[in-house]
C-alpha cells in the first residue's frame, strides 16, 4: 500500500508572521495518488463516521476517474459546506477513524480530498443549484453558523421559504469570527454561504432575536423555527485580576482579529493590543487559534497554559503540531491562580501553580490537583482566557416555555425537537461548545424533522 | 442591508444628530437601550445610545460627538448617505416606573441618552426634574426638547455662560438639599461626571442609576469586552446594563479600561486625517 500523500504546508518560519492559509491543499496529482489508495469497500464504514453521511467511496471513485465535477456533485448531495469541512473537521475521530486502512497503517486522507474537490469547484465556478418547488411554508433559522447554514440549505432544498436571522454583520458564526484566516480563509466561508443563498435562502444580518423580536413573536410569523444560536458566551476563571487591561476572552480576541480584521489595523479601524509576551489559558482548538493569532500579531513569546497534560489536550493533534512548529510554548500541568497588576491597571504577569493528575473521575478523565508550594510567576502583557463557552441566554428573553438544562443548553429529543411545538434546535446551543461538523450534522437532522413536521 | 440617513443636523460644534431609517429597531426600541453601527466595510463597530425613536416613521435618532476616527467619519455623512450596519435595540431597557419625583442629569453629549428617559419617566407618571450641563452655552444640546419634556429644567455650564456657573452635580445637590423628596437620580455623561455624582448622592441615600459606556464590539454578550465591576461582581454592560446602581460601580476600573486603546485610537485618527488630506477632501 502506497503511503498517504502529505499535505503541503507553508514554511513554519514564514507562516508565523502572516495570516495566509497554512495548509496549501493537494495538487491534482497528489489528489489522484491519494484517491487511488481507497479500497472502495463494499460496506464502507467511513460514511458512518461522517455526521452528514457523505458518500465517501462514491466521490473518491469519481476522483480516480478524473471526474472532479462528479466528485463535488456527490459531496454536495449531503454537504453544503465542503470547503469548510475539508479544512476544519477533526477527520481523525470521524470518517478517517473508520477507514479500513487505519487498522494497519494510515487512513485515506478523506478530508484533504474533500477540500481538493471543493477548491476545484471554487476555481471552476460554482454551479447554481436547482431550486425546488415551493411548499408555501415559512421557516426561520436563528443563527448563521454551521448548524443554521446546513439546516437552511436542506430546508430550502425541500422547497420551504427560509429566512436566516443573524445578529452579527456577517454570516458564518464561528467560521467567521472564531476560526482564523490561516486555518479557514474568510473568502471561502463567504462563497459557501453564497451557495446557500442561491438556494433561495433569505439572509437578514444585524438582526438580534430576543431584542428586535422575541421567539414568541417569531413563532407567530413562521411555520417552524430552527435555533442554531451556538455557545457564544465566554467563560472567565473568576480569579483576581481578570478585568485588568490586557486580559481578553478568546471570543473577544478572535472576534477582533477575524471578524473585524484588527490584524490589518489601521487599514481596518478595530484595534487590538499587540503583546510581547502572551499567555493563552486553555488547551482546545480555540486556545490554539488564539495563541497562533497572537504570534502572528508579532508577539515574542506565546505560551499555552493548560492544567492537564499533553495527552489530555482537547485540540486537534494537527493544530497542536502546527502550533509547536511555529514556536508556541506549551506550559502543561499548569494553572493560573491570579493575574498580576502592573502600571495603569494593566497586566504584568500571571501567577500559576503546577498541577498533578489525580485519579480518573466519573467521566474517566484524570482530574488535575494543585501541587502546593509550586506557585510561580510567568511574565505577560496579554492574557487570553480560552477555557470554554456556554450558550448565550439572549435568545431566551421572551421565549415562553423553551426548556433548558442547568448548563443553559436547549433540551431536544433525538430529532432536534425542543419543548415548543414547531421549534427545533441543534449545534452548540444544544450540546455546548463542540465541533463544526457535529453542528452541521445536528442541523441536517433537525431539517429532516422539520420537513416531516411541516408535511403533516 | 444598508441603513439610510434621513436627517442630519449639527446641534453644537462637533455634536451631531442623525436620524436613521431602521424600522425594525425603531419598533422595538425602549428608553435606555443602544445601537451598534458600522459605517463601511473597514469600519469598527461603535455603540451609541438611542436618543429618540419613531415607530411610525421607522427612524432611530442618534446623537454623537466627534471624538476619534469613526465619529469624525460619521460626521461627514449627510442625509441620503447610508450606513452599512445598524444593530439594535441592544441592552436592557432603563428601569422606568412610577416612583414620585425623579431627577435626570445629563452632561455634555450625555444629554442625548437622558432625553428618551425623561419622556419615559414622565409618561410613567413621575414628576421629572432635569438638570443638563455642558462646558459652555454653545455646547448645550436639546435644551428646548428637554424643557418641553420635563416638569422643571435646570442648566449648568462650566464657564457660567448659561445657567448655574459650575457643574450639574452642584445643581442636583441643591435640589436634594431643598428637602424635596427625591425617589431616584439618573445620571448620564462622561465617566468622571457619573463617578462624582455617585459620590455626591451617596450620603443622601437616594437611589442613583448611571448608564455605563465601556468599549464594546458585538454588543450581544459574546465577548466580555464591555465587562464592568458592579458590587464586586463582573457584569457585561451590553446585556446586563448599560444601566447600573451608581453606588456599586467601580468607576476607576471603567475609566482605565476605556483608556485601553488610546495609542491605537490616535494612530487611527492620524491615519484618517492623513488620507483625507492626500485625497484633498479634508
Amino acid at each position: 500500500m502506497a503511503d498517504r500523500q502529505a499535505m503541503p504546508l507553508q514554511d513554519p518560519k514564514e507562516r508565523a508572521h502572516n495570516f495566509n492559509e497554512v495548509a496549501l491543499g493537494y495538487t491534482k496529482e497528489q489528489a489522484l495518488a491519494e484517491a487511488s489508495r481507497c479500497l472502495e469497500c463494499k460496506n464502507p464504514k467511513c460514511i458512518e463516521g461522517c455526521p452528514v453521511n457523505i458518500d465517501i467511496p462514491g466521490f473518491i471513485s469519481c476522483i480516480k476517474e478524473g471526474d472532479f465535477d462528479g466528485a463535488i456533485d456527490t459531496i454536495k448531495l449531503t454537504n453544503a459546506l465542503p470547503a469548510v469541512c475539508g479544512r476544519v473537521c477533526p477527520q481523525e475521530v470521524q470518517c478517517e477513524q473508520y477507514c479500513i486502512l487505519a487498522k494497519k497503517g494510515e487512513p485515506v486522507a478523506i478530508g484533504r480530498l474533500e477540500r481538493f474537490c471543493a477548491d476545484y469547484e471554487r476555481k471552476r465556478g460554482v454551479t447554481p443549484p436547482v431550486r425546488s418547488k415551493s411548499t408555501g411554508k415559512r421557516v426561520a433559522v436563528i443563527g448563521a453558523g454551521p448548524a443554521g447554514l446546513t439546516a437552511a440549505a436542506d430546508l430550502a432544498k425541500a422547497g420551504h421559504a427560509v429566512t436566516i436571522f443573524e445578529s452579527l454583520h456577517e454570516t458564518g458564526g464561528v467560521l467567521t469570527y472564531g476560526i482564523p484566516e490561516f486555518r479557514l480563509p474568510k473568502a471561502i466561508v463567504k462563497e459557501e454561504v453564497e451557495y446557500i443563498t442561491q438556494l433561495g435562502v433569505d439572509v437578514k444580518v444585524d438582526y438580534v432575536i430576543g431584542k428586535i423580536k422575541t421567539l414568541d413573536e417569531m413563532r407567530e410569523e413562521f411555520d417552524a423555527i430552527f435555533l442554531g444560536t451556538g455557545a457564544g458566551l465566554p467563560k472567565f476563571m473568576g480569579i483576581e485580576g481578570e478585568n485588568l487591561n490586557g486580559v481578553y476572552s478568546a471570543n473577544e480576541f478572535l472576534t477582533r482579529v477575524n471578524l473585524m480584521k484588527a490584524y490589518q489595523f489601521p487599514d481596518y479601524d478595530t484595534p487590538i493590543r499587540r503583546g510581547k509576551k502572551v499567555i493563552v489559558v486553555g488547551g482546545g482548538n480555540v486556545a490554539m487559534d488564539a495563541a497562533r493569532s497572537a504570534l502572528r500579531l508579532g508577539a515574542d513569546e506565546v505560551s499555552i497554559v493548560y492544567r492537564r497534560g499533553e495527552d489530555e489536550l482537547p485540540a486537534r493533534k494537527e493544530e497542536v503540531e502546527n502550533a509547536k512548529e511555529e514556536g508556541i510554548v506549551f506550559r502543561l500541568l499548569t494553572n493560573p491562580v491570579r493575574i498580576l497588576e502592573g502600571e495603569n491597571m494593566t497586566v504584568k504577569g500571571v501567577e500559576c501553580i503546577r498541577m498533578e493528575l489525580g485519579e480518573p473521575d466519573a467521566s474517566g478523565r484524570r482530574s488535575p490537583v494543585p501541587a502546593e508550594g509550586s506557585e510561580h510567576v510567568i511574565d505577560a502583557d496579554i492574557v487570553v482566557i480560552a477555557i470554554g463557552t456556554s450558550p448565550n441566554p439572549m435568545i431566551f428573553s421572551g421565549s415562553t416555555g423553551l426548556e433548558t438544562n442547568s448548563r443553559g443548553t436547549i433540551i431536544v429529543d433525538g430529532s432536534g425537537k425542543t419543548s415548543l411545538e414547531g421549534v427545533y434546535a441543534g449545534g452548540d446551543a444544544v450540546t455546548g461548545a463542540a465541533t463544526v461538523i457535529s453542528a452541521m450534522g445536528a442541523g441536517k437532522l433537525a431539517a429532516q424533522a422539520i420537513n416531516n413536521y411541516l408535511s403533516n | 442591508m444598508p441603513y439610510k440617513i434621513t436627517e442630519k443636523k449639527e446641534l453644537a460644534p462637533s455634536v451631531h444628530m442623525m436620524k436613521i431609517l431602521a424600522s425594525d429597531v425603531a419598533k422595538a426600541a425602549k428608553a435606555g437601550q443602544f445601537i451598534i453601527l458600522r459605517i463601511d466595510e473597514t469600519s469598527e463597530r461603535i455603540p451609541l445610545t438611542i436618543a429618540d425613536f419613531d415607530a411610525t416613521e421607522g427612524t432611530v435618532t442618534i446623537i454623537f460627538q466627534e471624538m476619534g476616527k469613526t465619529t469624525k467619519q460619521l460626521a461627514k455623512l449627510t442625509a441620503s448617505d447610508e450606513l452599512r450596519d445598524f444593530v439594535g435595540p441592544l441592552g436592557t431597557p432603563a428601569d422606568v416606573r412610577e416612583l414620585g419625583t425623579v431627577i435626570l442629569v445629563g452632561g455634555g453629549v450625555g444629554i442625548a441618552p437622558v432625553y428618551p428617559q425623561v419622556k419615559a419617566y414622565r409618561e410613567a407618571g413621575n414628576k421629572v426634574i432635569s438638570v443638563i450641563g455642558a462646558r459652555n452655552e454653545s455646547l448645550l444640546i436639546l435644551e428646548d426638547e428637554m424643557k418641553a419634556a420635563s416638569d422643571e429644567l435646570y442648566i449648568a455650564t462650566d464657564d457660567g455662560s448659561k445657567g448655574h456657573h459650575g457643574f450639574v452635580t452642584d445643581v442636583a445637590k441643591k435640589i436634594l438639599d431643598s428637602g424635596e423628596k427625591i425617589a431616584r437620580i439618573v445620571v448620564i455623561g462622561p465617566p468622571i461626571l457619573m463617578k462624582v455624582a455617585a459620590g455626591m448622592t451617596a450620603p443622601y441615600g437616594v437611589e442613583t442609576l448611571v448608564s455605563l459606556n465601556p468599549i464594546m464590539i458585538d454588543g450581544t454578550g459574546m465577548c466580555g469586552g464591555c465587562r464592568v465591576s458592579v458590587g464586586g461582581e463582573t457584569k457585561f454592560a451590553c446585556v446586563d446594563g448599560p444601566e447600573f446602581d451608581a453606588h456599586k460601580v467601580d468607576f476607576n476600573l471603567l475609566m482605565s479600561r476605556l483608556a485601553l486603546y488610546r495609542t491605537e485610537e490616535s494612530k487611527c485618527l492620524e491615519n484618517h486625517n492623513h488620507k483625507c488630506t492626500c485625497r484633498g477632501e479634508n
